[in-house]
């Protein structure tokens, strides 16, 4: 599904990414951990087209996409939910969801759609009409994923879909992730909180200083030494 | 949220489609009355009073084209004095008879095509205003490349470099001495006419998937970005919207004042405009309409303070210049109250009007 070779990316001077390699399978969670300033979101930056990459190759569904624009990309259903959730603070709810499916025609399919993402997540259907900013932090996750479901996605790119939420509602967000997955979306996950991502993660990559040091299946990572005492906490 | 535009928010409105037969019912009778009180205004105001009105309409127009790139799509520009001043000079070159601009460009003969053609407005007014949008089209492609504090620089540039174009290109505009003797052929209904029709265009754009994705890109443009709209081009669409009207109602302005010079088009325009979509509330377009009526009046009604005042026994000589000390306080005193503008960021509607009077009825 998505296959990214010797990615390299650069800030000015500061080599953010080198010689990044990297799969995703169709129908995977894959999941992508590493401490702040790794490259985590540059990763997802450049296989996206927010961000110019200087040296390598992105393929996705077979075809080379490195330096494309990001409103072309998400066209072919590679969708990416920003750090942060992102959400159209001044917008309501259920305008930020038709925002999500944009580029398809407003018709039955997209209707239906909407509600079907209404039965997932019942109190976006509640508070459809609220202004998005006003929601609470898990609201405005679940708005965020609700958002990126209506551009019906191929590939879904999450990046700290946990980031600052209480752990009970990490735990709903992680269980939705899998339900998204089941429903035939592959999922590409960055996270900070290595845990979680890597219980349901069918494979993860570590990243540190911008560089792949680390890749394997989740449980073979979580039994790893060094994972375990970098990521995990343990001894 | 202020104090002053949580007054005007109703709360949870109903869903639209309960009402759209009443609402475009309440529209029609709204329309009527607006005529029929303009008609009163004409027959019975007076010359002083109908200028105002017909001046009122047109910043009106202004306001609510700015309002579209400044408010809804939220990209901080200010060269909306160069579209109005585009606009101006190509209608009234268009419209004024070949003799009289052989006597007005007296130092350098007016250059080919304009010397020898002469319009009528409402042919004049449809070219000015492509003459104008096209102009943004064009400026649209190095203006987009920046974003925020930078392009309000880019814009402010744009706009001053289009006012010193007009001082010096004299075989086109006649430099510094500007253009004299316009047909006054602006009157109420024009300015008006072509206020309800920007309103139309831009609501009805502001309201389809098209305004929805501006909205989207004034509040995150990365995030709208990842939602497959492409900003540039989006973007380009509202400056370009803006600026046709802008450019006819320049060509309007320009009518209704019968000279125009290129000290008529600073950067002042641009700041006026500004404080009224901000006053109004910075994206919404009914909000504007609204402002712009009433800094047109305003500044009419603040002279009463130039004027010598008898208070308590007190005489007070008039003080010229008073009005804009007081002015500048009722701005300032509206940036720490009201900093959200008179409307906000909501839309006058029926639907909006009822759910106030509804709310406000119910606590009373």
């Amino acid at each position: 599904m998505l296959e990214v070779k010797g990615l390299e990316v650069r800030y000015g001077g500061i080599v953010a990414l080198r010689a990044v390699d990297l799969t995703v399978g169709r129908g995977e969670i894959v999941t992508l951990i590493g401490a702040n300033g790794a490259g985590k979101s540059t990763l997802l930056g450049a296989v996206s087209g927010l961000v110019r990459p200087a040296a390598g190759q992105v393929f996705y569904q077979g075809k080379p996409v490195a330096g494309q624009k990001a409103h072309r990309l998400s066209r072919q259903g590679l969708i990416l939910v920003p750090e942060g959730r992102r959400v159209f603070a001044n917008l309501e709810v259920e305008e930020n969801l038709i925002l999500g499916g944009y580029f398809r025609p407003w018709d039955r399919h997209q209707r239906q759609d909407l509600e079907r993402i209404y039965a997932d997540f019942p109190r976006l259907a509640e508070r459809r009409h609220q202004k998005a900013g006003t929601l609470s932090g898990g609201e405005q996750q679940m708005l965020a994923l609700g958002r990126a479901l209506m551009s019906r996605p191929a590939l879904l790119m999450m990046d700290e879909p946990s980031l600052g939420l209480a752990p009970l509602l990490v735990a709903e967000v992680f269980k939705i992730i899998r339900r998204i997955r089941d429903d035939g979306v592959t999922i590409l996950l960055i996270e900070q909180n290595a845990a979680a991502a890597l219980t349901i993660a069918d494979r993860g990559y570590v990243l540190e200083n911008g560089r792949v040091v680390l890749g394997g299946p989740g449980r073979e990572l979580m039994a790893d030494g060094r994972v375990q005492r970098a990521y995990l906490g343990m001894d | 949220m202020s104090r002053l535009s949580r007054w005007f928010d109703p709360g949870p409105l109903p869903a639209q489609s309960e009402s759209r037969g009443r609402d475009s019912g309440l529209t029609v009778l709204g329309c009527l009355g607006a005529a029929a009180l303009l008609w009163l205004i004409e027959a019975q105001g007076g010359g002083y009073v109908v200028h105002m009105t017909t001046l009122a309409g047109l910043f009106a127009v202004l306001a609510i084209s700015y309002n579209l790139i400044n408010g809804v799509t939220g990209q901080f520009s200010l060269e909306p004095n160069a579209f109005v001043a585009c606009g101006a000079y190509v209608t009234a070159l268009l419209t004024l008879s070949p003799a009289e601009k052989e006597m007005t460009f007296i130092l350098e003969p007016l250059v080919w095509p304009f010397a020898v053609i002469s319009l009528s407005l409402p042919v004049a007014l449809v070219i000015a205003g492509l003459v104008t949008t096209l102009m943004a089209f064009v400026m649209g492609f190095p203006v987009f490349r920046v974003r925020g504090d930078y392009l309000a620089i880019v814009t402010l540039g744009f706009g001053e470099v289009i006012r010193v174009v007009a001082n010096n290109a004299q075989s086109v505009t006649n430099g510094p001495l500007g253009l004299k003797g316009i047909p006054h052929l602006t009157n109420i209904w024009w300015a008006w006419g072509l206020a309800a029709v920007t309103l139309f265009v831009v609501m009805r754009l502001v309201n389809s998937s098209y305004g929805r994705a501006l909205k989207a890109i004034r509040e995150d443009e990365a995030a709208a970005e990842a939602m497959g709209i492409n900003a540039f081009w989006h973007k380009m669409l509202a400056f370009t919207v803006s600026a046709f009207f802008e450019g006819v109602a320049g060509g309007l302005l320009g009518h209704l004042i019968t000279t125009i010079s290129p000290s008529l088009f600073t950067f002042f325009l641009t700041f006026n405009l500004l404080i009224i979509i901000v006053v109004g509330g910075l994206g919404s377009t009914t909000g504007a309409v609204l402002a712009a009526v009433l800094f047109t009046f305003g500044g009419e009604w603040l002279r009463v303070v130039e004027e010598p005042i008898s208070f308590l026994g007190l005489d007070i000589p008039g003080i010229p210049g008073m009005r804009m000390v007081v002015f500048s306080l009722i701005l300032m005193a509206f940036m720490i109250f009201a900093r959200q503008g008179i409307l906000g960021k909501h839309e006058f509607s029926w639907r909006w009007l009822l759910g106030l009077v509804r709310r406000r009825g119910g606590r009373a």
